[in-house]
This record gives structure tokens, C-alpha cells and sequence, in this order.
């Protein structure tokens, strides 16, 4: 059984082929105007690599913010459950799911199945998600790497007044006149987002395993105030930004199996 | 007096209002401790009142800080809401 | 009468959010040997305002943008409300301070919230009638209901999200690199209303904003619809303590004609208009509660 997972996300279309549980493909394309060309292009890349042709796919199931307006799918699964499908692929033990992109964050209670049992999400403020940390580094004129990693040299905690980016920018500048060392203050911008996320995942539960997927999972900085703010170490997963494509190819595998 | 604490942003509206005139009659102010984070104070507020008032380190993070006693589901009755005897304070999420 | 102090602009960049500072006093009026003197001192995030009162009448202020340090932008704008005056900190009774600032008003006699300041400013300045009060300031925004002599009877402040507070307007003035003071006018002079950004965030809508030029959206197009989606958040905040007759509008958004009078609109209310600048409500207030304090302790003494 060959089945195919299209994950059409906001900034990047990810294409995943999934043989018998083992990953044959991946391929991404940024989404820009044409999401649809783009995934078209992803698929085909993601064919070619495993030298597979259309026909030998048997089933593609669609996720992601887009997922309506993805090509060839016969179907179509949430963000939140194909999250979890794909984490708990690759690691069984985990049972809740943190995901945290430029826009949103969201925390996933699954069980051992990988069926989500609960989830909450933080949407539509900047000062919830990826883009409070864009733009404070921004405002400290640091470099979005090197803001995480330069985090980590600190061993002083700063809490930040503002809870909206606009006023944090205004906060940040401050902290720079009083001559507040740079990597004091990009720890207390990691500390304040990674508390807004632990508050946000306490309302399904912090059960262990924890893992983290998303763009700012590449964030050292993060990863560390989030595993003091939770007080465990998160998993994060390798090939995390192919989560959604391989939890959509999984239950394509399992809806078809039935058939 | 109708005090309203918290704020309207992108992810939505987050309030706790505490009815003032309720709130004069109370000795106790239960609430103070029944919150589990200890979001609330008693102050003497303009008009000279001694009332209960959310904390200013609270005020602009009541979705966050009130998040332990407001799960996804099985969303049990708010310790503050059942401690205050006057039915003083209401929230609006 | 009024003086009013221009900005240097530099050179290489304009700072398009910058309004301008002033300082006022009543030159008609003779100060020496009033019974009661009264000031009120407002430092906000972003501005301070100084107001002066004698026997309850306004007699000087000051507007001015507030500094890194509290306790200097009190001092300072206390002495360029004093400015010419002949006045001294030591003439004056009593000093109320207000504001975010207010605990930081090292001369003042007492603090209190700008929610009451507010109230009782708006009941001066619009008179007995007014009940609503809303209060666009720079970094957040509150929702007054009053009683005829300017107590408070419900009221909330919203100032954790930058959207609907003039920061948040300043940025939109500066993505546009439009003044400040003319975004409002700009916003009105489109053929047809667009619909307003979706974004109440002001991050995500300045995203929104980009991708609308992009698409070929005019500026004064862009205001509108940023304008109208600020009204639209401004009404949800009213609504939660209800809007009662006569309502007012006070701080430094109440001079952008463009959120007005899209607010105006959807309440379907027009707000009183006041002859005293808006941005001195909470100096006002606190200064007539001065007098009220000074008064009653005046009375104890006796």
C-alpha cells in the first residue's frame, strides 16, 4: 500500500509518500501565490525521488491550512490530527503535542493511538506564536538564529511587562538603553513566549512524552525556556515539518485499508 | 461599580468583572485565596471602597494566568467564583 | 494665547507618529491669592499633561511626549506648565498625580487611577449630561460609564494589546509614511468604504496592510479600512459596559476624525464635542479631585 500526504501549509507545501509504514519520499515547495502549482511540483519531485509514477500511489489525503484547495486528494484531515498521527509514528511514547508556527501555537493531547483526545489553540495575536520572537529580534537587531542561541548564554531572568509584540518592541528598546546585556534580554523574550505556550498547554495537560514541531522548534532558545517552563525536556522530532504530511499519508494507509 | 479586568486582543475577549457594591459586603474576600495563582488583591480603590481587584501583574495576562483552572474539558466550577459569597465576580470566557 | 512648540525634524528620516507639544496658560487670569490652587499630573506611557487649576477653572497645561523616566517627565512637564506664569511647585495646595505613571509623581500629594481621573475630567469637559466616556489613549484604551457628577459605575481599561491605542495607529502612520495627524482626513477621502483588515492584531494586520499595496490599494484606501477595523474593536470594548447617552470621546485618538467618525457611525451616536483638548482629561480630573481633596481636608482642620 502506497499512500501519498499533501500538508498545504500557509508558507511551504510539504509532499510525503509513505509505503507499507516506511517513508519512500519528501519534498517541499514554497507555497508563494500558486499553492496548488506548488504542490503539484512537490508531488512530482517526491515521485520522482522514490521512482514511483502517479498510478502507483493508492490513496492521498490532504492537510494543512489549505487542505481543501490541494490537487489529487481524495480526502482531507485536520492540522491538530494529523499532528499527532505523525508524531506518534515515529515516537510512540508521546502523548501531547506542541506546535508552534510564525502564526499560531497549539497544544495536542492525544493517546496511544495517536487519536486526539483534546487540543487548544493560540490564534490571531502575534504575542502567542512565532512572530513575537521575529520581531523582537528584529528589535534587538540580532539575527533570528543567533537571538536563540545567544538565549542560552544567560543566567539571569528578566520578566517582561508587555504581553503584545507592539509593546514588547517598545519594552525590548528600553532594556537596550538601560544597558541590559542583549543575551539577558533574549532570554526573557524566549522565557515570556515559552510561558504563554506552557499556559496555553496546561489546558489540555502536560502529559509525558512531551514533543515540539513547528518552525520555532528550530529555536534553541525557545526549546530551552519551554523545557523550564514545563519542567521536562520536549522531543522534537527529525523531519518535524513533514509531521502533517506523514500523519495525512498514514490515515490515507488506514481509511484505504478498509476498503 | 463594575470593574473589569483584562483585554480584547486577536485571540479574543478575556474579562473579570467584579461587581464592586457586591464586593463591600464581603469580609472574608474568599477569593484572595481560593485562587490557585493569587491573582487577586483587596485594595481601597478611588472612592475609598475596600475591594477585591485583580493584581496589576495579572491584569494584561488573565487568559495565560487563569489557563490551570480552565481546561479544554471537563471545565470544573472557578474557585474564585465559588468562594466569593456575594457572587461578586463573573468571567467572560 | 497659546504657544505652540514645533519638533525638529531630522534631516534624513521623518518621525511621521511625532504630534505636536504645547504649553498653554490664561494670561487674563491673576493667580496670586486664589483660595485654591490645584494640579493634576497625568504621565501616561506615551504622553504627560500638566493642568492647573485655580478655584476649579482652568488657568495653564501642558502636552508633552513622555520620557525614558517617570519622575523627570512629571518635573518637566510641571515646569513648562509654570512656564511665564510666575508660579511656583510651592504656590500650588494640592497635586493629584494620575496615569500610568502616577505612582512616580514624586511632588504629588495623592495618586489616582486615570479611570477616575477620566471620569471626572469628561464630566467638566462635557458637562453633566455625558455618561460614556471612552478614552483612546497612546498604548490602551477604557470604557467609562459615569453618573452625572463623574463617578464611575462600570469601566474596563484594555491596555495588554496594541490594537485600538494610538501606538498601535502610530505604527500604521509609519508603514504608510503618512503624519499622524492627517491619517484621519487621508481615511476619508476614498470613493467607497473598503471592507476593514481582519486582522485586529496590529503585526498581522501591518502583513494584511503590505499584501493590499501590493495588490494596488491606495494608501487613504489602506487607512480606511484600518480605521474602520479600529472602530469596529473600539465598539466591541464599549458594548461590554454598555453605551448609554451622551457619550464622549477623550485622548489623543479623539483628534483622528477618521476612527470618529466610523464609531460614531456604528453606535449610531455622535459624541459631544469640547471646547478643551482632549488629551487633558485625566489632568483635568485630577486636578478638580485636588481641589475636592484640599477642601474636605481644609474642613477637618476647622
Amino acid at each position: 500500500m502506497i499512500t501519498a500526504g499533501i500538508d498545504m501549509g500557509a508558507k511551504f507545501i510539504k509532499v510525503l509518500l509513505l509505503k507499507d509504514g516506511e517513508i519512500m519520499a519528501k519534498a517541499q515547495e514554497m507555497a508563494g501565490f500558486e499553492p496548488v502549482e506548488a504542490a503539484e511540483k512537490a508531488f512530482s519531485k517526491a515521485l520522482s525521488e522514490s521512482r514511483l509514477s502517479k498510478e502507483d500511489v493508492n490513496a492521498i489525503f490532504a492537510t494543512g491550512a489549505g487542505r481543501k484547495a490541494a490537487p489529487f486528494a481524495q480526502d482531507s484531515i485536520t492540522e491538530v490530527g494529523a499532528a499527532a498521527r505523525g508524531v506518534t509514528h515515529s515516537h510512540p511514547s508521546v502523548r501531547t503535542i506542541i506546535e508552534v508556527g510564525a502564526e499560531e501555537g497549539r497544544a495536542v493531547k492525544c493517546n496511544e493511538q495517536g487519536k486526539v483526545e483534546d487540543f487548544a489553540i493560540n490564534e490571531k495575536c502575534a504575542a502567542g506564536a512565532g512572530s513575537f520572537t521575529e520581531a523582537m529580534s528584529r528589535a534587538l537587531e540580532v539575527p533570528l538564529d543567533e537571538f536563540g542561541r545567544i538565549s542560552l548564554t544567560s543566567s539571569k531572568s528578566i520578566p517582561m511587562n508587555a504581553q503584545c509584540a507592539v509593546f514588547a518592541e517598545s519594552e525590548v528598546v528600553s532594556l537596550v538603553h538601560a544597558k541590559t546585556p542583549k543575551a539577558d534580554i533574549a532570554r526573557a523574550v524566549h522565557d515570556a513566549i515559552a510561558s504563554r505556550i506552557v499556559s496555553m498547554v496546561r489546558r489540555v495537560g502536560i502529559n509525558n512524552d512531551v514533543a515540539l514541531i513547528g518552525g520555532v522548534s528550530y529555536n534553541p532558545g525557545f526549546v530551552d525556556s519551554l523545557n523550564r517552563g514545563l519542567e521536562t525536556t520536549v522531543i522534537i522530532p527529525e523531519n518535524a515539518e513533514y509531521t502533517g504530511a506523514l500523519g495525512a499519508a498514514i490515515v490515507a494507509a488506514e481509511r484505504n485499508k478498509n476498503d | 461599580m463594575k470593574a473589569n479586568y483584562g483585554y480584547l486582543d486577536g485571540s479574543g475577549e478575556f474579562f473579570i468583572t467584579i461587581d464592586t457594591d457586591l464586593c463591600i459586603e464581603c469580609s472574608h474576600h474568599g477569593c484572595v485565596d481560593a485562587c490557585p495563582v493569587g491573582m487577586f488583591e483587596i485594595i481601597v480603590d478611588d472612592y475609598d471602597d475596600k475591594v477585591a481587584a485583580i493584581k496589576e501583574e495579572h491584569r494584561k495576562k488573565v487568559k495565560y494566568d487563569c489557563s490551570a483552572c480552565k481546561p479544554v474539558s471537563d471545565r470544573p466550577p472557578l474557585p474564585c467564583v465559588e468562594a466569593c459569597t456575594p457572587g461578586a465576580i463573573t468571567h467572560s470566557w | 494665547m497659546s504657544r505652540l512648540k514645533g519638533i525638529k525634524m531630522t534631516e534624513e528620516k521623518k518621525e511621521f507618529w511625532r504630534w505636536k507639544e504645547y504649553n498653554w496658560h490664561d494670561e487674563a487670569k491673576d493667580w496670586k491669592g486664589v483660595e485654591t490652587i490645584t494640579a493634576g499630573v497625568d504621565v501616561g506611557s506615551v504622553s504627560s499633561q500638566v493642568v492647573i487649576m485655580l478655584d476649579g477653572e482652568l488657568y495653564a497645561y501642558s502636552n508633552m511626549r513622555t520620557g525614558s523616566d517617570s519622575p523627570d517627565s512629571a518635573r518637566k512637564a510641571m515646569s513648562w506648565a509654570l512656564e511665564d506664569t510666575g508660579m511656583t511647585l510651592d504656590d500650588i495646595h494640592y497635586i493629584v498625580g494620575t496615569g500610568y505613571g502616577r505612582v512616580n509623581v514624586p511632588f504629588s500629594n495623592r495618586a489616582i487611577t486615570e479611570i477616575a481621573c477620566h471620569a471626572r475630567g469628561g464630566n467638566m469637559m462635557y458637562g453633566s449630561t455625558v455618561r460614556t466616556i471612552l478614552d483612546m489613549g497612546g498604548q490602551d484604551c477604557k470604557a467609562i460609564r459615569c453618573d452625572e457628577r463623574g463617578k464611575v459605575s462600570n469601566f474596563l481599561m484594555n491596555d495588554k494589546c496594541a490594537a485600538g491605542t494610538g501606538r498601535g495607529m502610530e505604527v500604521f502612520a509609519d508603514l504608510l509614511a503618512v503624519s499622524i495627524e492627517d491619517v484621519g482626513e487621508q481615511s476619508l477621502d476614498v470613493e467607497e468604504e473598503p471592507p476593514p483588515v481582519s486582522s485586529t492584531c496590529v503585526v498581522f494586520a501591518k502583513s494584511e496592510a503590505t499584501s493590499l499595496l501590493r495588490e494596488g490599494w491606495s494608501k487613504k484606501k489602506v487607512l480606511a479600512a484600518y480605521c474602520s477595523a479600529m472602530a469596529h474593536r473600539v465598539v466591541t470594548l464599549l458594548e461590554r459596559v454598555g453605551v448609554e447617552k451622551d457619550f464622549a470621546i477623550t485622548g489623543g485618538i479623539a483628534k483622528n476624525i477618521g476612527v470618529i467618525k466610523r464609531l460614531e457611525k456604528e453606535l449610531n451616536l455622535t459624541s459631544l464635542k469640547s471646547n478643551y483638548d482632549t488629551q487633558i482629561a485625566g489632568a483635568l480630573g485630577a486636578a478638580l479631585f485636588g481641589k475636592t481633596l484640599i477642601e474636605k481636608q481644609r474642613m477637618k482642620a476647622k
